[in-house]
């Protein structure tokens, strides 16, 4: 499989990065260039396997429901670029 | 006469028990050769205050003969650790300005032990890189040079500013981390020892995270048994990290004595991969005498979906990439670059704070996500995981202990030789280490030798799951064969 | 498989009859004190990012643990919908950017939720039950708020929701109608609150329903369906669901085609529109949280949280009206809030559970009504309430007199017994006395006496004029029976 420069720019517009008109091709090749590498994946039989979802075997720790954090707001929001009676600001958002 | 920031890390902890010299004394001493080595560029951000005042308290408790077991220690922490109140970029322009209220667990743990931060070390952008080239905040130099060249080469990466700053004698020992080679390839270049433990072994709480199921931290030394000392603090059981391991952290400094006699290492025979230097098969070759010398018995294994490995994790590590680093998105820490409206701004500041290769791991990433390739790409992948982690197990069921290979294809590159136009040339730095990550075994990188330019080349060790003390073994004895590597004239200072 | 259209539930077009299909994903706030994946607050309001903790605000390295109560109240939830419970089930990041989503994707359920099918009674008010099917449960987390009201040129961020767990119950596209909608959201969120897995609390958005929507000519298969996002009432789902039934009616009708897309129900203007904002890049790019390991649980511990449930509507509905021989209506009436069931429960023990029922929902419901009060601060306690039951029983004060008794109790409080003593509220029984006020009657009125005889009806009058001449106190039955015999009335 490879990726044309329409493909580029709607996955840039989905991973929110400005893709400039210059960029496109040079990322195409690129692009294509790893998606060549990993064809060869296609090689291997995969029938009956159980894709990976956790590499150690162990069962999932859980927290107890008790309130431990919070509180810190002037923490939460201390390295934001804008904010304002700590909320954060960000460019109106329109529904 | 060996000045203070060339001992051993462990030679220092006897020092420093001693009496023989002061932690001021030693922390003073890196201080010095920070200052002088800046042209290698290892450290984004020196911590001279933050390192002294650490240092008089690791005096105080010394002298109260209450000293914790790195009391003293003067460390470099590669800078995708989360540090309390310091800078933390993660090699990232996106990231500028951020200062953590909060510690990760890997430098929580070092601190509790009495360690002394120098500062923050420099690294691939995210973790993103096998040469340091990637970081926003320019590439480190590595110390060595070829015989009779001055050629700049690679440290390697991610851990490049980690790995140059312990072989330059800029800290004693560093923290580092590893997603598909990031210790062990840098520890070979720069002939120093690096250790990724088993997935699991060391909390990933408070580390900038890369690819979440392959990232995993450990240290890098200028011996095994320093190794072996700054693993047994790093690791740990956390609460706050769901997939870190509820064992208890074995006595690794005891375990590097152990020897390897009666033990079996297997010789993966798909690691001789086409193109392999001739010198880098006959290291390994030595490397597999040593161990035999030592009273192990080495036997050729089949490892049969290892080819597969890298490609795999072009996918899997992308893809967690991509999730991982949406939240970089100009809200509530570091880079913001305003646009026409909130998609314009998340645009914006995502194209000005990453750097090529990052963008270019993130699209991989989205595009195999994306709906039509998730099961051809990511689920794919993620089988053929399964089928290298069973290719191990199998190995480890008939009777194998430990698993020998070379580290890296070749010795270090020179800076800009590599990955200018196709990436992958770069991405084949990881051949050899990336299988041990897909897998989530522990894998250490031993120097065992120079190539014919002067170069350091190393070897890697693979263990069964959490069974890092027979990797300590081995790689002791490979150390006490070879000997230690002559880093050359301090050229830099 | 397709049930007979039901006529009655046709929407009326210009040309056509058309059948409106309908189809709810619930988001339902877990009762949790703490979030799903962190230690903060799950409390209502809070100064801005007061209940955030770093991993709700997605600071670099931070890392989800999940909270075991609200894998319990999932687990819950599902045994009280009747479900199939998963024992092993994954999280799943949903990626994509919006400024209240801090990680730049959810942690939700998508392949393997925690809870798979189930199914929901719902009784609507004409007698009729029908059958919803659940087609699963799964956990997930909120989102934040941003406000858009503060600044003309910026919207201001609060996580304080973001990271509180909630549970997405999604229905099978199994609805007619407005009416079955609200019936069905209603009988949920019963079962939610007796389980106390949500409080259903719809004003503090405990509660919130994405409706699907779609037409179609009764026997045609399912039309497109266009999703209207975050319903906060009852009433307006059922608003939202009429006027976007017949927008589409109209846009068919007219030869126009529905497109599939997300809207919004608009309760000031009484309309749907279009939220453009949320079409656009619809690839949500799901892959299993590598942070988090698959959940799993053996039977066992399904089987604990089965033996701590309470006994859930459908159950209590059953047992009311075969054990205190009520109507459906009134069962169902009695069940709809445990509170209310214990009430009931607590007023018919060792009572006539008819007679209770009757003084729960007509009387004391209807006070409570009234006065915009709930059970749990009624000022008639239970015990109150059936010492009136008892007396009347008794026959120790008639219904009547009960309601001035049940009046003052409400206002003075005080033993009812005791108020009957003290207030001389006595059913007269004593025969003597009725009749010498019943001769008085007759006497004073012997021309009403004959025509009695022609027109048995006029004993209304009779009875009427002696319960006056007692004061009403008057046994009734003993009224009834001396006037028949006085007056000669069969
Ligand atoms: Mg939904
Ligand atoms: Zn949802």
């Amino acid at each position: 499989m490879s990726v044309d420069a329409t493909t580029v720019r709607r996955i840039a517009h989905l991973a929110r990065i400005a893709v400039s008109e210059d960029e496109v091709a040079p990322l195409q090749g690129e692009l294509n260039a790893i998606l060549a590498f990993v064809e060869q994946l296609g090689a291997v039989d995969v029938t009956g396997i159980e894709p990976m979802t956790s590499v150690t075997p162990m069962a999932m720790k859980k927290r107890t429901d008790t309130v431990t954090e919070g509180g810190h707001a002037d923490d939460i929001v201390f390295n934001a670029p804008e904010t304002e009676d700590h909320y954060f600001l960000v460019p109106k958002v329109v529904e | 006469m060996t000045t203070l920031n060339e001992l051993t890390l462990a030679d220092a902890r006897d020092g420093l028990k001693a009496k023989d010299f002061s932690a001021t004394d030693l922390a003073k001493a890196h201080l010095a050769a920070m200052e002088k080595a800046r042209g290698l560029n290892a450290y984004i951000l020196e911590t001279p205050e933050r390192a002294l005042a650490m240092a008089e308290v690791a005096d105080t408790k010394i002298a109260a003969g209450a000293a914790r077991p790195l009391e003293g220690i003067p460390l470099g922490i590669k800078d995708l650790f989360c540090t309390h109140g310091v800078a933390t970029t993660a090699g990232s322009k996106i990231l500028e300005g951020f200062q953590p209220h909060y510690e990760s667990a890997v430098t929580h743990n070092l601190w509790r032990d009495g360690a002394v931060m120098l500062g923050k070390l420099n690294l691939d952008e995210f973790a993103m890189g096998s040469s340091n080239e990637t970081s926003a905040y320019g590439d480190t130099i590595s110390p060595w040079r070829r015989n009779g060249s001055d050629t700049k080469l690679v440290p390697g990466g991610s851990s490049g500013g980690s790995a140059a700053a312990v072989a330059a004698h800029l800290c004693l020992g560093a923290t580092a981390t590893d997603t598909g080679g990031s210790i062990r390839q840098p520890a070979a270049f720069t002939g120093t020892v690096g250790i990724k433990p088993t997935y699991g072994r060391c909390s990933r709480w408070g580390t900038v995270a890369y690819a979440s199921s392959l990232d995993q931290a450990g240290p890098i030394a200028r011996t095994v048994r320093d190794c072996a000392i700054l693993l047994g603090s790093m690791a740990g059981q956390d609460a706050r990290d769901t997939t870190c391991a509820d064992l208890p952290v074995p006595d690794f400094e005891a375990a590097v004595s152990r020897g390897v006699k009666g033990l079996t290492i297997g010789i993966p025979k798909e690691y001789r991969v086409e193109g392999l230097s001739a010198e880098v098969q006959a290291l390994w070759d030595r490397g597999a005498e040593m161990l035999k010398d030592a009273g192990a018995t080495v036997r050729e294994i089949s490892l049969p979906h290892t080819p597969y490995a890298l490609p795999a994790y072009y996918i899997v590590a992308p893809a967690e990439a991509s999730s991982n680093l949406a939240r970089y998105d100009g809200v509530r820490y570091g880079l913001r670059v305003p646009g026409k409206d909130i998609a314009g701004m998340y645009e914006n500041t995502r194209a000005a704070g990453f750097g090529r290769e990052v963008k270019r791991r993130i699209m991989i990433g989205t595009y195999v996500l994306s709906a039509g390739y998730y099961d051809a790409y990511y689920v794919r992948a993620q089988k053929i995981r399964t089928l290298i982690k069973r290719d191990f197990e199998e190995a480890y069921a008939s009777g194998i202990d430990a698993i020998l290979t070379p580290a890296t294809p070749s010795a270090a590159f020179g800076l800009g030789e590599k990955g200018s136009g196709d990436p992958v040339e770069m991405y084949l730095q990881d051949v050899f280490t990336i299988t041990v990550n897909m897998a989530g075994l522990p894998g250490l990188s031993v120097p065992a030798g120079l190539d014919a330019q002067g170069l350091p080349l190393g070897l890697q060790l693979i263990g069964r799951p959490f069974d890092e003390e027979t990797l300590f073994a081995a790689a002791q004895v490979i150390e006490t064969a070879a000997g230690r590597t002559k880093l050359p004239a301090a050229w830099w200072a | 498989m397709t049930a007979a259209v039901n006529p009655k539930k046709l929407i009326k077009g210009g040309l056509h009859d058309w059948e409106v299909v309908i189809g709810m994903e619930i988001h339902a706030q877990v009762t949790s004190r703490s979030k799903l994946f962190s230690g903060a607050a799950t409390e209502f309001g809070g100064e801005p990012n007061d209940h955030v903790s770093l991993v709700d605000a997605a600071m670099p390295g931070m890392l989800p643990v999940i909270n075991e109560e609200c894998v319990a109240q999932a687990v819950r939830t599902g045994l009280g919908l009747k479900a199939q419970i998963n024992h092993r089930s994954v999280f799943d990041r949903k990626n994509y950017f919006y400024p209240d989503l801090p990680q730049g994707y959810q942690i939700s359920q998508f392949k393997d939720p925690i809870v798979g099918e189930g199914t929901v009674l719902v009784d609507l008010p004409d007698g009729e039950t029908i059958t919803v099917g659940v087609e699963r449960l799964h956990l997930e987390q909120d989102a934040g708020k941003s406000l858009h009201d503060q600044n003309p040129t910026q919207s201001f961020v609060d996580l304080n929701r973001s990271g509180v767990a909630l549970m997405e119950i999604v229905s099978r596209p199994d609805l007619r109608s407005s009416e079955e909608a609200r019936a069905y959201v209603t009988k949920l969120r019963t079962i939610l609150r007796y389980l106390g897995t949500c409080d259903g609390d719809m004003e503090k958005g405990s509660l919130r329903a994405d409706v699907n929507v779609s037409v179609r000519l009764p026997g045609d298969p399912l039309g497109t369906r266009c999703e209207i996002k975050n319903v906060n009432s009852i009433r307006f789902i059922g608003q939202a669901i009429e006027v976007e039934a017949r927008r589409q009616i109209a846009i068919i009708e007219d030869g126009g085609t529905i497109s599939q897309e997300t809207r919004l129900f608009d309760p000031g203007k009484g309309e749907t529109r279009s939220m453009r904002s949320k079409e656009e890049a619809h690839d949500y790019r799901y892959f299993p949280d590598p942070d988090l390991l698959p959940l799993e649980f053996d039977q066992a511990y399904v089987d604990r949280l089965a033996e701590g449930l309470p006994e859930l509507p459908d159950a209590k509905k059953a047992r009311f009206i075969e054990a205190y021989g009520l109507s459906p209506y009134d069962a169902g009436v009695l069940i709809a809030e445990r509170s209310s069931a214990d009430y009931f429960e607590a007023v018919a023990k060792g009572r006539d559970g008819k007679a209770a029922a009757n003084w729960v929902i007509n009387e004391l419901f209807g006070r409570l009504n009234k006065e915009g009060k709930g059970i749990e601060t009624s000022p008639v306690s239970a015990d109150q309430l059936g010492a009136v039951v008892d007396l009347i029983g008794e026959g120790v004060i008639s219904g009547k007199i009960a309601k001035d008794l049940f009046e003052i109790v409400w206002t003075e409080g005080g033993d009812p017994r005791a108020l009957v003593e003290s207030r001389g509220m006595k059913q007269v029984t004593d025969t003597g006395a009725i009749e010498t006020a019943i001769d008085a009657i007759i006497a004073k009125n012997p021309d009403k006496v004959q025509q009695a005889k022609e027109k048995p009806t006029l004993l209304g009058w009779f009875v009427g004029q002696t319960m006056k001449a007692t004061g009403g106190k008057a046994n009734p039955a003993a009224v009834n029976a001396l006037l028949k015999a006085k007056l000669g009335i069969e």
